[in-house]
């Protein structure tokens, strides 16, 4: 697996970006947190590299505080939502949906319906009025994102489940007189896993849009707390005289989330056996094999 | 035909009322609007009458049925804030977001499809993955950081397009459209590009190809038209999607569309308001699912014929 990841170097990069990004958010605090609310009028609201010293290379903001100590802060915060919440609806939406597909009946219909159910309206819009009934806050945050997220996975986890439900491994442990759901758990689960943490990969990239957009709109995660959504809107007053305010934030939003996209693809490509010989290939053969009919690959 | 339409609009009219009872119920809790619309030291015995005049103080259940009584009458009831009938608030915000979201789908369709043909005529070659990447960054740029950062180079550095608003000009039009066709550009991209690798691998484009028809007209005609089928299904979730988008992208450019409206309507508790403009965006939706399940059967002849019986 390690050498397949080497094999596709912008997977490889993002891979690493996010390891550093997990680390950065949890020890950086610990290092520079204080650094993040340190105010000093003196060396307020000055350009990238304009004061000496690695704290400031991201320029301060109008109380003076590094930018990027409270980008790091941020991160914590930022992560702290994406992750539980994507660890819920995945947990949530793939037990549901491995149940509901390896029964069928009744059971697949209900829990298809309110899949569809929600996610026939607009995520955010939902999350807005949520947030706004129930104070925002980042437990809030998190049960709102994860529940408009469960029917992701849901839908895949049904659809896998349906197809191995009729598989003959899954009838013979039905023969032994095996529970359903220890069926399901010992032998659907292992299947659909890669399929489902792919998609999570993905998800994760898209909670945390969300969640920075909620704080941009100003229903996220609420001062004194920083996210990184957060910081493009305060920084959005500023943008006339200080565009590094709202510029670096965002900007690390877009690595965090490409990098999360990028190696969602790679995963996608190394757990589909259908698929996997692309990336054992070296580049040069690549390119020849690529074209080749289905049939043949097979 | 007809068989068809009805099986759709009844397996869709079920998420159509559940969207209608859960804002309903939703917006209720979001506190008293009396206390909002009424000066603060209003007496109790005002803020009651404030509740009887708008029918506050009735029990929840006798307001939804009040309402839905409404509904079918195409009553919608009247806005708290301006007085005016709410469905006509949320009509006149409505042709601001559909002109919106028609451009960017159709901009989104047509660059996709010669992006993403493009790449998958040569997988794996420069042009593909580079393409494949632009397209994912593209997928996954939050639209809010685009749209202060376009707003920054081009209305505050340059000063060539304006920062927010609708004027005559279409310069107005170009920030808020940019900012909304990266995502759906660059998802179907990637979704038209895995369509027409597979189909320009399978047998129908060999025997095209060895009967000597020109390799511009293989693309086109035998390819593309298979790969459209999945490119629709995702192009279907991508204007839903563009509804996340204008709300953002409205508020940000002053845009007088329903997102907007729909954020004001929430911030100022104005329930009647807020509860159409949702239900004309997820009618609005539903249509469109209609509409792309149409298409399907359109394209694909196998669907037709299921559908036609």
């Amino acid at each position: 697996m390690w050498r397949m990841l080497w094999r596709d170097k912008p997977a490889t990069v993002a891979a690493l970006v996010l390891t550093l990004l997990v680390l950065v958010a949890v020890f950086g605090p610990m290092l520079i947190g204080d650094e993040a609310n340190a105010q000093d009028l003196t060396r307020a609201s000055r350009a990238p590299l304009e004061v000496d010293g690695w704290l400031y290379v991201l320029g301060t903001d109008q109380l003076g505080r590094s930018v990027l100590a409270r980008l790091v802060v941020a991160a914590r915060t930022t992560l702290s939502v994406a992750v539980p919440a994507v660890l819920i609806s995945l947990v949530v939406g793939s037990l549901i949906g491995m149940w509901a597909g390896y029964h069928r009946g009744w059971r697949e219909t209900v829990a298809m319906r309110v899949a569809d159910v929600i996610l026939s309206f607009p995520s955010l819009l939902m999350a807005v009025v949520v947030l706004y009934v129930f104070s925002p806050s980042a437990r809030n945050i998190v049960l709102v994102l994860a529940l408009t997220r469960i029917p992701i996975y849901l839908r895949t986890a049904r659809a896998e489940s349906a197809e191995l439900a009729s598989r003959l491994f899954v009838d013979a442990a039905r023969t032994f007189g095996a529970k359903s759901s220890a069926i399901i758990l010992r032998h659907v689960f292992p299947i659909v896993l890669p399929t489902l943490l792919t998609v999570a990969t993905l998800e994760f990239c898209f909670v945390m849009l969300a969640e920075s957009s909620l704080s941009f709109l100003g229903i996220g995660i609420q001062p004194p707390d920083v996210s990184w959504g957060l910081m493009v809107s305060q920084g959005r007053t500023y943008l006339q005289t200080a565009w590094w305010l709202s510029f670096f934030p965002g900007l690390a939003i877009v690595v965090a989330t490409v990098s999360a996209t990028v190696l969602a693809a790679w995963a996608r490509l190394a757990t589909d056996p259908g698929q996997r010989w692309r990336l054992t290939l070296p580049r040069r053969q690549r390119r020849r094999a690529v074209p080749a009919p289905m049939e043949e690959v097979r | 035909m007809l068989t068809f339409l009805r099986k759709r609009a009844t397996t869709s009219l079920l998420p159509l009322v559940a969207v209608l009872l859960g804002v309903f119920l939703l917006a209720r809790m979001t506190g008293d609007p009396a206390a909002l619309y009424l000066p603060e030291n209003a007496t109790e015995a005002q803020k009651e009458t404030f509740r009887t005049a708008n029918g506050l103080d009735l029990p929840v259940w006798q307001q939804l049925l009040d309402y839905l009584g409404g509904v079918v009458r195409l009553d919608f009831g009247t806005s708290l804030r301006t007085g005016e009938p709410a469905a006509e608030m949320a009509l006149r915000a409505f042709p601001a977001t559909l002109q919106l979201a028609l451009t960017t789908m159709v901009l989104a369709v047509v660059i996709s499809i010669v992006i993403g043909s493009y790449a998958a005529y040569r997988p794996n070659s420069l042009a593909d993955r580079l393409a494949s990447f632009m397209s994912m960054t593209a997928a996954s740029v939050p639209d809010f950081w685009l749209a202060i950062t376009g707003v920054w180079i081009f209305a505050v550095m340059l000063g060539v397009l304006p920062t927010s608003g609708v004027d005559a000009s279409m310069l107005s039009w170009v920030l808020p459209i940019a900012t909304l066709l990266f995502r759906p550009a660059g998802v179907l991209t990637q979704v038209v590009r895995g369509a027409m690798v597979s189909a320009l691998s399978a047998p129908y484009v060999r025997l095209a190809r060895s009967k000597g028809a020109d390799s511009r007209r293989v693309v086109t005609d035998h390819a593309l038209r298979n790969a459209a089928a999945p490119a629709l299904t995702v192009a279907g979730d991508l204007a839903v999607g563009l509804v996340n988008g204008a709300v953002v992208v409205e508020s940000i450019f002053g845009w007088p569309g329903i997102g907007k409206l729909m954020i004001d309507s929430i911030l100022q508790r104005d329930f009647a308001v807020l509860q159409a403009a949702v239900l004309l965006t997820a009618v609005t939706i539903f249509v469109l699912n209609v509409v792309i399940d149409l298409c399907y059967a359109l394209l694909d002849a196998r669907v037709r014929d299921k559908a036609l019986v």
